[in-house]
């Protein structure tokens, strides 16, 4: 039989008994419901997730360090496989070869020193870090009360809530700060002044006359032929923002509290800690970073473009193994979602081998007829084949529209209570195109499966029996 | 008689012919011999009807003919095959194109209206659309239903289902109607519409009829040739001088 005629007569058979076939659709509806509800609040949580972390910077970034600052963690091994000659310096040429990597979106010294601020005559020290302009987008500058960076070199700054209440001299102890809104702390600040005072690093052209005679601060000589010298500055800088969460957090102990932009904290040769360890071994030909942070276009591309740097001669360090885990978290936990959501299909896929039983049942006679006039055991095997795919398809359709509706109540409902807790509306509910298709499709294959005992009784059927039944 | 002189016939015109037949059903310990040992053959464009009481085995042969059923020994051989070499697949193609049949019981289907119930035949033998809608009305025409098309066969008399239910058997064009009891459930009136149908098929459209019945008077009245089964076995095989007589009278008028 042809395959348009199969669907036309299945259809047709469905339509005659309708109350029983009905409610056996409804049943795989349910189960398809609930199997895409479970898997969308599996998918949505994961996008809500890898929002939020793409956002904040930790996975699409790639700090490169230079081969020789490894001898600092004693790793001998690496210091005989990277000789002197070998290990390149982490300067501006090879920020701008990593720059020029395929999927890299840009590179960026990473710029941070401890100094002094002074607020209203009074000293604190903490750390400071450059950041670039496309950090605005980041997560944690999305609370920022006042503004982001006026431009890329403005004289100005953004501190970080647990910075601005120690200037404010309010809480000190950790946990206390959480309760004190961050819009209370900003408003003293955003606008005042502050003063930074540093040590600039200069550099001097090198000889022995002028390397002999003290310039202005302190001056260190090394056995090269270059030379700078360090000289002690003050620099004025506006609150603009006050951030409330915290930017720096991969840092740890090295996190900052206080940010400038990059392009001031460049144009200030601040003396970094790095520097004076260069001088001493005498590697600082001209200045050179002690890491480059490279942001990838994609999480994804983060372990090529490691490879393609670890290849231009220097170290890398990614935590694109915390996104490995997650993502094994949530392969898990679709995984679950996924099982308890088929268990529904698995019950309403015995509804169709009842309903197909019974079928063939109360159509012994029919289907002894069909044989009698022609119908090969094939043909009648896809009949009921078709039936069965017929209601599968059908309680795919109306079970994914189901399971969006509840998961669209589910979203609503819980924005609502999010609403009321003063939380911003999440949207953790996802139905991908993907998702809708493989669901109808997962429908029709286990009604098929189901109707696999039917059919193959009703094909076995003998004409002569059947058609003696009465 | 025997069914010797049978066995003479010319191969050539046979349509049915069949040698040692047997079919044996195994009922608990004892064993059926519904079809015992029958040699038999019936030529092409004959009208046979099948005599005997009720469990003489006639309806059994006629199954096996139909390929409904397979022989447990011996050979059928209908249209120059052999049925019990034929495979599932090949026997339901030899129900569909080679054999009509018509029942005592109608055997239409109930949810389906009569021009669907016609039709069915054309669906398995993979007829297109358009080509089917015209047989099934002209079949339809042809039995005299052409305004009832959309019924259903509850919603008609059993003269006017056995009519469509020869309809059906016809659809596919084949060589052989197998008749069961066709007028067993009709009053004598219908029976005769019925049969004078079966017996214009035999006499315009040359088809070979087999007809199981256990009124004699019927056979007598319409058969060319009358067989008689008796516990499976063929008894007598008559050639029917009265119908042959009768026809010519018909024909003379």
């Amino acid at each position: 039989m042809k395959t348009y005629d199969l669907t036309e007569l299945a259809l047709r058979n469905l339509r005659e008994s309708s109350l029983r076939n009905s409610l056996t659709t409804v049943g795989i509806s349910v189960g398809v419901a609930s199997l895409v509800a479970m898997l969308s609040l599996g998918i949505g949580l994961q996008k809500l997730a890898t929002r939020h972390l793409a956002k904040s910077g930790l996975f699409d970034t790639v700090v490169v360090m230079s081969r020789r600052d490894l001898r600092g963690f004693g790793r001998d091994d690496e210091r005989n496989t990277a000789s002197a000659a070998e290990s390149r310096t982490l300067d501006e040429s090879a920020r701008q070869e990593i720059e020029r990597l395929p999927d890299v979106l840009e590179a960026y010294p990473d710029i941070r020193f401890i100094t002094e601020l002074r607020f209203q005559d009074k000293p604190h020290l903490t750390m400071i870090s450059g950041i670039t302009d496309s950090s605005r987008a980041n997560d944690a500058f999305s609370g920022i009360q006042g503004s982001f960076f006026s431009s890329e070199n403005a004289p100005e700054v953004i501190l970080q809530k647990s910075f601005a209440l120690e200037l404010l001299g309010k809480a000190t102890k950790p946990g206390e700060e959480d309760e004190i809104p961050v819009a209370e702390v900003a408003k003293p600040l955003l606008g005042q002044e502050l003063t930074m005072r540093y040590a600039q690093r200069s550099q001097t052209p090198s000889s022995s006359e002028e390397s002999a005679s003290p310039k202005a601060g302190k001056q260190i000589e090394d056995s090269s032929d270059a030379a700078y010298s360090v000289l002690s500055r003050e620099q004025k800088l506006k609150i603009v923002g006050v951030s409330d969460l915290d930017p720096d957090s991969m840092r740890g102990a090295a996190r900052a509290r206080v940010f400038l932009p990059l392009k001031l904290a460049e144009d200030l040769h601040v003396m970094q800690p790095s520097d004076l360890r260069d001088s001493m071994r005498g590697f600082n030909k001209q200045p050179s970073y002690s890491t480059i942070s490279v942001r990838v276009k994609n999480p994804k591309q983060v372990e090529a473009v490691e490879q393609a740097v670890k290849k231009l001669g220097f170290n890398t360090f990614s935590i694109l193994d915390a996104t490995r885990s997650l993502r094994q978290f949530f392969a898990v936990l679709d995984l679950f979602l996924g099982i308890f959501g088929s268990l529904a299909l698995a019950v309403a896929s015995i509804g169709i081998v009842n309903t197909l039983v019974m079928a063939i049942l109360e159509r012994r006679r029919e289907i002894g007829i069909m044989k009698a006039i022609g119908a090969s055991d094939g043909d009648v095997k896809k009949l009921f084949f078709a039936e069965a795919g017929a209601m599968g398809v059908l309680g795919g359709v109306v079970g994914v529209a189901l399971g969006w509706a509840i998961g669209h109540v589910i979203n609503l409902g819980t924005n609502i209570y999010l609403k009321r807790q003063a939380l911003p509306p999440e949207n953790f509910w996802s139905v991908p195109w993907w998702l809708v298709g493989a669901a109808i499709i997962f429908a029709f294959i286990v009604s098929l499966v189901s109707g696999l005992y039917p059919a193959a009784r009703a094909a076995r059927l003998d004409p002569v029996q059947a058609l003696r039944y009465e | 008689m025997t069914n010797g002189p049978n066995l003479s016939r010319p191969n050539g015109s046979a349509a049915i012919r069949m040698v040692d037949l047997h079919r044996h059903y195994q009922m608990g310990e004892t064993v059926i011999r519904a079809v015992d040992g029958v040699s038999l053959q019936v030529r092409s464009g004959e009208f046979v009807a099948l005599l005997g009481s009720s469990g003489s085995g006639k309806s059994s042969l006629l199954n096996l003919i139909a390929g409904l059923d397979r022989p447990t020994s011996g050979a059928v051989i209908v249209e120059d095959k052999d049925l019990a070499q034929l495979s599932r697949e090949d026997l339901a193609k030899h129900r569909l194109r080679t054999v009509g049949m018509v029942f005592q019981s109608f055997n239409l289907v109930s949810r389906m209206t009569l021009a669907e119930n016609v039709e069915l035949p054309l669906r398995f033998a993979e007829v297109d659309r358009g080509q089917r809608d015209a047989l099934t009305r002209k079949a339809l025409e042809r039995v005299g239903l052409g305004a009832r098309v959309t019924h259903r066969p509850s919603e008609l008399s059993g003269g006017e289902q056995q009519r469509a239910a020869l309809a059906r058997a016809l659809i596919n064009q084949p060589k052989l109607l197998l008749a069961d009891e066709p007028t067993g459930n009709l009053d004598s009136h219908t029976g005769t519409e019925i049969m004078n149908f079966i017996r214009e098929f035999n006499e315009s459209l040359g088809m070979t009829i087999v007809m199981v019945t256990h009124e004699k008077a019927l056979a007598e009245r319409y058969a060319k040739r009358m067989i008689f089964l008796a516990d499976g076995k063929l008894i007598d095989d008559q050639t029917n001088s009265t119908a042959v007589a009768a026809n010519l009278h018909e024909d003379r008028r």
